[in-house]
């Protein structure tokens, strides 16, 4: 195995917890409401980048969320369907996308010390630590070894404490 | 560093009950998220509490026990266990959801699925929510106050409460309205403070904006140009009005994530440029004139091609009474086209005087219907075998094709109405 290039990015947590998983990146601000498909986990809205790009146990990369205010509950209705994120990483703060990753109990970070958008590509494997406000980047080029779908060994634990709070729906 | 006032901590200790408890909880949780300090007290909050999509419906199909409300408990409170729900503390208003009582079956909703939205609503009924089940709340009783503090959802109107009433809200979600019912709080934040809602962006108007196609234009133009800033508006324009303003608002928070915007001599707090940017200095600014009139309008009308038009819907955001005034006068004497459906969405508050006017059955006898509640949109509902649609708003030509991959031509009421006669369209570029 190669050793991976890792940077390191320090913010600002906004939901607590560990979670680990390929990025996918956008510069476009997230959809809720009515540019998304909660239940299949997919970006549906007419001029987005990311238009039929799934999110689905990715760590999402963007810069902010915009449009309906049904943000929150399409992305809580993605959780009880499987098919949230698995971590978000995202610059911009506001009201849609502070609710919505409370009630995705998703690890978040905002506020970063450099622009998560200019280093994280997608299929990076990422790893959000929500609790200190830390984001840790494997450049996904140099693990030609290790498929991210796969994971490098000591991240399943991390991904398996992502998928307990998936587990643990109410109800 | 959130703190809390000795009220807020004895909901947050449970001595206010279990429901209050996990309301405060995650209050809390959406307080330190966005980085928040403390809360504000609010008696104005306009949501969707308790309510049910089928997705909804099936997920929590018996999961409620003891007469305690699953929905309610696990996703609008994000509660990991069913608790008793009191009544609203504070007054609460339902917006658009489920479907209208008269026309359901017209747009399609399969019985249980209404059945269920019947029961949704009467517990929020039960629970003094006040049902207004629509996305204008400020045309059909919630009309809140310059500087109230509010927590509504309806990105429409919490820009329309923000810019034009001048009262205070960000756009808040689901989990968020349904806990300030309970608890009277929301995060103090964003909009919530004076300093935070001066003016971002310049937009410079230099093509006149007269009806409410236009003014739909300009709020698309604007939400693309400044995304989720406070665009300052300043042009040449006539009086205020009312529906101009909604179809304006309506289009800049569908096509960014605008929750307030000024208009110089138009709104409250932009009685000049200055009041309107206080301390900013604009960051971008942006000239719309006939050229961009013109790449908004192509914008809109991107997925169309066929000119034969086999639905045409208007309502977004539900129609006031000087639209169905409006439509009623233009159809009158005519007939929709036999191949070719008619909807007016609006609230039940003023569909109920529509009906007094007459304009319901002077639409109806043309062959149109007005339809309550919900919208095609939001119901993701439009006649059996629509391929094309005609739309008079920007917000709905944003959503609807991208909901239901039908084309979407957009254009003026009167190009509309024209539409639905003849089943053609034939509207003209700018």
């Amino acid at each position: 195995m190669t050793v991976s290039a890792t940077i390191v990015l320090r913010g600002r947590g906004v939901v607590g917890g560990r979670a680990a998983g390929e990025a996918l990146v956008t510069r476009d601000a997230i959809p809720g409401w009515g540019g998304v498909n909660p239940q299949q986990g997919v970006i549906t809205e007419t001029h987005h980048e990311l238009r039929g790009k799934s999110f689905k146990d990715k760590v999402l990369v963007f810069r902010g969320a915009k449009g309906s205010s049904g943000w929150s509950a399409m992305y809580h209705t993605a959780r009880l369907a499987g098919a949230a994120p698995r971590a978000l990483v995202f610059n911009e703060m506001t009201t849609k996308v502070a609710l919505g990753a409370v009630v995705m109990h998703v690890p978040s970070v905002t506020a970063l010390d450099r622009d998560p958008l200019d280093l994280i590509e997608t299929g990076d494997w990422v790893v959000v630590d929500g609790d200190a406000g830390i984001v840790e980047i494997h450049k996904h080029r140099s693990q030609p070894s290790c498929p991210p779908s796969a994971g490098p060994q000591g991240q399943d634990d991390v991904r398996t404490q992502s998928d307990d709070q998936v587990d643990a729906l109410p109800g | 560093m959130l703190r809390l006032t000795d009220d807020e901590k004895s909901m947050l200790d449970g001595r206010a009950g279990e429901a209050r408890q996990k309301a405060m909880d995650l209050l809390v949780r959406y307080a330190e998220a966005l980085g928040a300090e403390r809360f504000v007290d609010t008696r104005n909050v306009a949501g969707v509490p308790g309510s049910a999509n089928p997705f909804l419906q099936q997920y929590y199909a018996g999961k409620g026990a003891d007469g305690l409300d699953a929905i309610f408990s696990f996703f609008d409170l994000d509660s990991d266990e069913l608790v008793e729900i009191p009544d609203a503390l504070v007054p609460t208003y339902h917006l658009q959801g489920g479907a209208d009582p008269r026309q359901w079956q017209t747009l399609g909703v399969r019985v249980d699925v209404f059945r269920n939205y019947q029961e949704r609503e009467a517990f929020a009924a039960r629970h003094d929510v006040n049902i207004l089940k629509t996305c204008t709340p400020y045309l059909a009783g919630n009309l809140p106050a310059r500087g109230e503090h509010c927590a509504w959802m309806e990105s429409s109107a919490v820009i329309f409460a923000n810019s034009v009433l001048g009262a205070r809200t960000n756009t808040e979600g689901r989990e968020s309205t349904s806990a300030a019912m309970l608890t009277g709080k929301i995060p103090d934040w964003g909009l919530h403070r004076p300093e935070c809602r001066f003016g971002t962006h310049r937009i410079d108007v230099d093509v006149e904006v007269e009806s409410v196609m236009d003014w739909g234009m300009l709020g698309y133009f604007a939400g693309e140009a400044v995304q989720e800033h406070i665009p300052v508006v300043i042009g040449r324009f006539g009086a205020p009005e009312i529906v101009r303003l909604k179809h304006f608002g309506a289009a800049a928070s569908s096509s960014g994530g605008v929750e307030m915007y000024h208009i110089v001599g138009t709104t409250p707090e932009a009685e000049s440029v200055e009041m309107a940017f206080g301390r900013n200095r604009p960051a971008e600014r942006f000239v719309y004139g006939k050229a961009e009139r013109r790449q908004v309008y192509d914008r809109l009308n991107a997925n169309a091609s066929d000119p034969n038009v086999d639905f045409v819907m208007l309502g977004c955001p539900h129609a006031a009474i000087d639209q169905l005034r409006e439509a009623a006068t233009l159809l009158e004497g005519t007939r929709v086209s036999a191949n070719c459906h008619l909807w007016i969405f609006t609230s039940r508050a003023v569909d109920s005087e529509a009906r007094r006017l007459g304009y319901v059955k002077t639409i109806a006898d043309a062959g149109g219907v007005v339809i309550t509640d919900t919208c095609s949109a939001f119901a993701q509902a439009i006649p059996p075998g629509t391929k094309v649609a005609a739309l008079d708003s920007a917000k709905q030509a944003h959503y609807l094709p991208a909901i239901l991959g039908v084309q979407a031509w957009f254009g003026s009421t009167h190009d509309c109405i024209a539409a639905a006669v003849t089943g053609r369209w034939r509207g003209e570029r700018p």
